[in-house]
């Protein structure tokens, strides 16, 4: 079942559709309900590799629906400490649930001041209005 | 119905082979075969009722109109299978000596002079298997061509407009270049300003098809071509959409310098759900030396392969190409000879009627005379009713009709691609409007018969999640999964279909 | 002769419905610099009967295997095709459909090639294989394609004893692809395992054709593990009519299987169109190239057919595609589902063995009559490479005024091999054929 729309306001977003939860100096990586939404239900999740490199705004894995696929975007650039075993399993997790079980990546960051420069809650919300 | 695996018995078999007095030869034991292939074991009769079964499953030209936009779903003609089956063609190997293929070669050269008239250029090769293959080889030929000129390192890019087959790009890639993709102006043309922004000395080419996948003649071809001619690039022609102009505009007038021919679309070889094809490519005379080998040529009265070109990019398939495709494609151009501008003018003439009818009550993205094909847009039968263009494919097939092609191009939201080709009747495209017109209707007044349709055909709208999800691509035997457990829904991608 | 049906009234009422005078206005977005302004310049349009009697002559001057004895192969064979075939490709439903983009209309094909995907899958031992390459050579292409991205690797390894015809495709796709091409040479007729595994290093594949093109078998569970030891991918290149008797390559090591199809339901039509296979194992299914055919459920809950996996593909990957094709041979591999089915698994061991048993046979007659073989030391399947004890055009030349064409000239390509002919020997061909092959090369 799709979750529906919610964009969280204790998350920090990428004007590509990518979600970041900043814990301490690590950060767990998502894409957004828009996301998932433009896809459609999820098939297929290619995901990196734990320990790979990651830099921002950079692709480090591929989505599919069968209509579709998307590179995922990295909102923050870091080294790769987990990757969601359950989305691999069951990529529509990320349908049902895109903030919480659907999550795709935790990263140690290597230059946290980039949280920094990404979008609040309304400053994304106004890219998705405009999408 | 069940799978010929499931109808298979143990024991059983179909043909029975000749026994011959020679002595058993044996295989090393450590290359034998130890676990026999479970191949289907049944009786002759029983696998004509299978495929004949099967083939009642299927819906081809031969079954009614087949508007697939971009495939030029055209009669085939019986005569050239039976041409086609021919024992001189049929059963000549080849690497018969050249005495012996003269008949075979001579139908090749003469259809590759035919290709040359129609395409206005200068050279051909037939070798290429399929309209894609024509891509990547025109592609290696520009490769070879720049290297010899010691442009190569420079020249990295070739440019594809964002109306293209999925084929140019992937192409693109496959011959080792970047890409560039230039947008489609408010007419359907390609926008110039940004094509000019976009060429450079790094620039390789273009790819474009010309009519374009909306069916509109791009009216500023002179000045594209001169864009690129400008910075020393080549243009390659996406030959999808010959059908519209053959005999009318040939794509070396255009300014072409490469083109690709699909013999299974303009030239009526029958696409044998999914296949076979042939993707001849033709070219101007300062690209001939790059052609694949062998190049077949003609000597006085004589005809013979030539394999000495030292400056070819070498083969891109087995021999000398599809023969049977050849024939079939040779005996079509035969037939009309230059009549093909006929041909190609009902084209043109069928696809605007229907155009005209539809117009009123489809979306028109680009409000133009069409060539052979055109594109509406279901947007307002989606926003007004939540019926989209794959509800409007599947109700068709109630009506006896294989829908259009949809989702492509992509620049058009909810596109409905419309060929209906030459070769319909106007009865035919009339009892096509009606239906069209009568679906929209339905859409208003009872959207529910469209979403859960066709209604009529040997399966309902399937699970492809479902297909993607569990991957079973082959038979299981005694392990087979089995899906009735799953939750299956309807769900099937909005996503482009066709070309 | 046309295929058109409109008449003159219909051309009138739908210029009037489409608001045009005259079908010159429907291409008046067409500038004037860029029209043909005269007849095409072909030669006249000819009536069945005319194309018919044309095509005849044409065909008649052509020397097929029903006028001259072969014993031509080299990658092209003269199998046995069983009636059913013919009638099965004539179905109009399948001949003129085309891709099952549409799967409600498209049932047939789609449930067909799911049949033939597990046919291949069978022979070769392989968990998928796609609807069908264009033939045996592009095939292999295609499988450097996928072991370039599986594997992150540039090199290839590819015996000179595969077919010449499949190395020269895979040397012409190499540039774009970004792929070197190194060749290992045969020794005495097959590979040398320790040769080809010190080649292997850092290649993402080793293709290797078994039997080989000299029709000599190839130690192929060595050479595929002379590839899993470099990491690198095997890749065999079989005779789907060997696989009866001989093993799968999925048994001894290979992560891919690929080879022409011709040989099954399919004449030898001067090369084609036949179709090329590519089966491969499950950890490839997403770098495949082509169409796959999955199986599902419709909204009744009835089992169905559906392309599947389509994200690999050029119409929604685009540049990033696995592979560029669409138009494929589906219905030259239904022709080989169709042979297939009316062998069987009983039958196709029989052809395996007759064809094996007859090449042994012509073999054993050639060197008594006191010709020489190649490579006497080898094991073959349907081929053998012998030598005429003179040129090899020359011993062609005087077999063929006695009727019979021995076969494929080998110094084409291979050095040292110009008195040597490749003799190919199908189950069509009889011991008394034989003997006439016999006659025909002595001197």
């Amino acid at each position: 079942m799709a979750a529906s729309e919610t964009y969280p306001d204790d998350l920090k977003y990428h004007a590509e559709h990518d979600w970041a939860r900043v814990e301490g100096d690590e950060a767990v990586l998502g894409i957004t309900w828009f996301a998932q939404d433009a896809l459609g239900e999820l098939v297929h999740y290619e995901p990196p590799n734990e320990g790979d490199t990651i830099a921002k705004d950079s692709a480090y894995g591929e989505v599919e629906s069968v209509k579709a696929v998307s590179d995922v975007i990295a909102p923050l650039s870091g080294e790769v400490l987990e990757v969601n075993a359950k989305v691999i399993e069951e990529p529509e997790t990320v349908n049902e649930d895109p903030y919480g079980d659907g999550w795709l990546i935790r990263i140690r960051m290597t230059n946290p001041s980039e949280a920094d420069s990404l979008l609040g809650l309304d400053a994304y919300k106004q890219v998705v209005a405009e999408a | 119905m069940k799978l010929i695996f499931e109808k298979s018995q143990s024991g059983r078999r179909g043909g029975e082979l000749p026994r011959y007095d020679v002595p058993p030869a044996r295989v090393p034991a450590e290359l034998r075969r130890e676990r026999p292939p479970r191949l289907p074991e049944l009786a002759e009769p029983e696998i004509v009722r299978h495929f004949t079964e099967l083939s009642t499953r299927n819906f081809g030209i031969d079954t009614g109109f087949y508007p697939l936009g971009s495939c030029t779903m055209k009669y085939n003609p019986r005569v050239n299978e039976r041409l086609a089956m021919l024992p001189g063609f049929r059963d000549l190997h080849p690497y018969q000596d050249e005495d012996a293929i003269q008949g075979a070669l001579e139908l090749m050269w003469r259809l590759q002079e035919a290709l040359i008239e129609v395409s206005g250029l200068q050279a051909c090769s037939l070798q290429p298997a399929a309209g894609s293959q024509g891509e990547l080889t025109g592609l290696m030929l520009m490769r070879a061509y720049f290297a010899d000129r010691g442009e190569a390192d420079r020249r990295d890019t070739i440019i594809t407009a964002d109306t293209a087959h999925g084929t140019n790009p992937a192409s693109v890639t496959m011959a080792g270049y970047k890409l560039a993709k230039v947008e489609t102006d408010a007419r359907g043309n390609v926008d110039l300003a940004h094509l000019r922004e976009l060429v450079s000395e790094r620039t390789a080419g273009l790819m474009l098809t010309n009519p374009s996948t909306l069916g509109l003649f791009d009216e500023h071809i002179e000045e594209i071509a001169e864009i690129f001619h400008d910075v020393g690039a080549l243009l390659y022609y996406d030959g999808a959409n010959l059908n519209a102009v053959c005999g009318i505009s040939r794509p070396g007038d255009m300014g072409f310098d490469i083109v690709h021919i699909n013999l299974h679309k303009t030239f009526s070889q029958p696409h044998g759900g999914g296949g076979p094809g042939g993707g001849p490519i033709v070219v101007r005379e300062r690209l001939e030396p790059f052609l694949p080998v062998p190049a077949v040529v003609k000597d006085g009265g004589r005809f013979r392969l030539d394999f000495d070109r030292p400056k070819s990019i070498g083969k891109v398939r087995g021999f000398s190409g599809p023969f049977g495709v050849f024939v079939r494609s040779y005996a079509y151009i035969r037939s009309y000879g230059p009549r093909l501008r006929e041909m190609s003018e009902v084209a043109v003439l069928n696809a605007n009627y229907l155009l005209a009818r539809l117009k009123e009550t489809y979306d028109l993205p680009y409000d133009r005379l069409a060539m052979h094909e055109f594109v509406l847009s279901a947007r307002s039968l989606k926003r007004e009713h939540g019926i989209s263009a794959l509800d409007v494919a599947k109700r068709l097939m109630d009506y006896g009709f294989h829908p259009p092609t949809i989702y492509f191009p992509l620049v058009v939201p909810e596109a409905l691609m419309i060929e209906p080709t030459e070769t319909e009747a106007k009865e035919t495209l009339d009892e096509f409007a009606e239906a069209m017109l009568a679906i929209a209707q339905e859409a208003a007044e009872e959207p529910e018969v469209l979403r859960d349709a066709p209604h009529g055909r040997p399966v309902k709208r399937l699970d492809e999640v479902l297909a993607a999800k569990r991957a079973i691509v082959k038979y299981g035997f005694e392990e087979h999964p089995d899906l009735s457990n799953e939750q299956a829904e309807p769900r099937q991608l909005e996503a482009q279909k066709g070309a | 002769m046309s295929y058109l049906s409109l008449t003159e009234r219909d051309r009138e009422e739908m210029l009037a419905a489409i608001g045009v005078s005259s079908v010159e206005e429907l291409f008046r977005d067409i500038p004037a610099g860029v029209r043909l302004g005269r007849e095409l310049d072909l030669e006249p349009s000819l009536s069945e009967q005319e194309l018919s009697r044309h095509l005849e002559e044409l065909a008649a001057r052509n020397i097929d295997t029903s006028k001259e004895l072969s014993f031509l192969g080299a990658g092209i064979y003269d199998h046995y095709v069983p009636a059913v075939v013919d009638t099965v490709l004539q179905r109009g439903e399948f001949l003129t459909a085309y891709t099952p983009y549409q799967p409600e209309m498209s049932q047939g094909v789609l449930q067909a090639i799911f049949e033939y995907q597990t046919v291949i899958c069978e022979l070769t031992g392989m968990d998928v294989s796609n609807a069908s390459g264009y033939d045996g050579t592009t095939v292999a292409a295609d499988a450097c394609y996928v072991a370039k991205h599986a594997t992150g690797r540039t090199k290839v390894v590819v015996t000179e004893a595969t077919n010449p015809q499949v190395r020269q495709v895979v040397k012409t796709y190499a540039p774009g692809f970004g792929l070197e091409i190194v060749e290992v040479p045969h020794r005495g007729g097959v590979t040398d395992p320790d040769e080809l595994r010190r080649a292997a290093t850092d290649a993402a594949c080793v293709i290797f054709q078994q039997p080989n093109f000299f029709g000599c078998l190839e130690p192929a569970p060595d050479l595929a593990a002379a590839a899993n030891d470099a990491e690198a991918i095997a890749v065999a290149h079989v005779d789907p009519i060997s696989l009866g008797v001989l093993e799968a390559p999925g048994a001894y090591g290979c992560g891919m299987a690929i080879g022409e199809g011709q040989g099954t339901g399919n004449y030898q039509s001067f090369a084609g169109p036949h179709y090329g296979f590519l089966a491969a194992r499950k950890e490839f299914i997403r770098r495949m190239p082509g169409r796959i055919v999955g199986e599902t459920l419709d909204a009744a809950g009835e089992r169905g057919y559906v392309l599947t996996l389509q994200t690999r593909e050029q119409h929604i990957r685009r540049e990033k595609a696995t592979s560029n094709i669409t138009t494929n041979q589906t219905l030259l591999a239904l022709a080989g589902l169709v042979h297939l089915s009316w062998l069987g698994p009983q039958g196709l061991r029989e052809v395996g063995e007759t064809c094996m048993s007859l090449a042994a046979y012509a073999q054993r007659r050639l060197t008594a009559a006191g010709l020489e073989l190649v490579f006497p030391e080898q094991t073959t399947f349907k081929e053998f490479a012998v030598r005429t004890g003179r040129s090899a055009t020359d011993a062609i030349r005087t077999a063929r005024e006695r009727g019979v064409h021995p076969g494929y000239a080998l110094g084409r390509d291979y050095q040292g091999l110009d008195d040597a002919v490749l003799v190919a020997v199908t189950e069509r061909r009889t011991p008394a054929d034989i003997d006439r092959l016999v006659e025909a090369l002595t001197p």
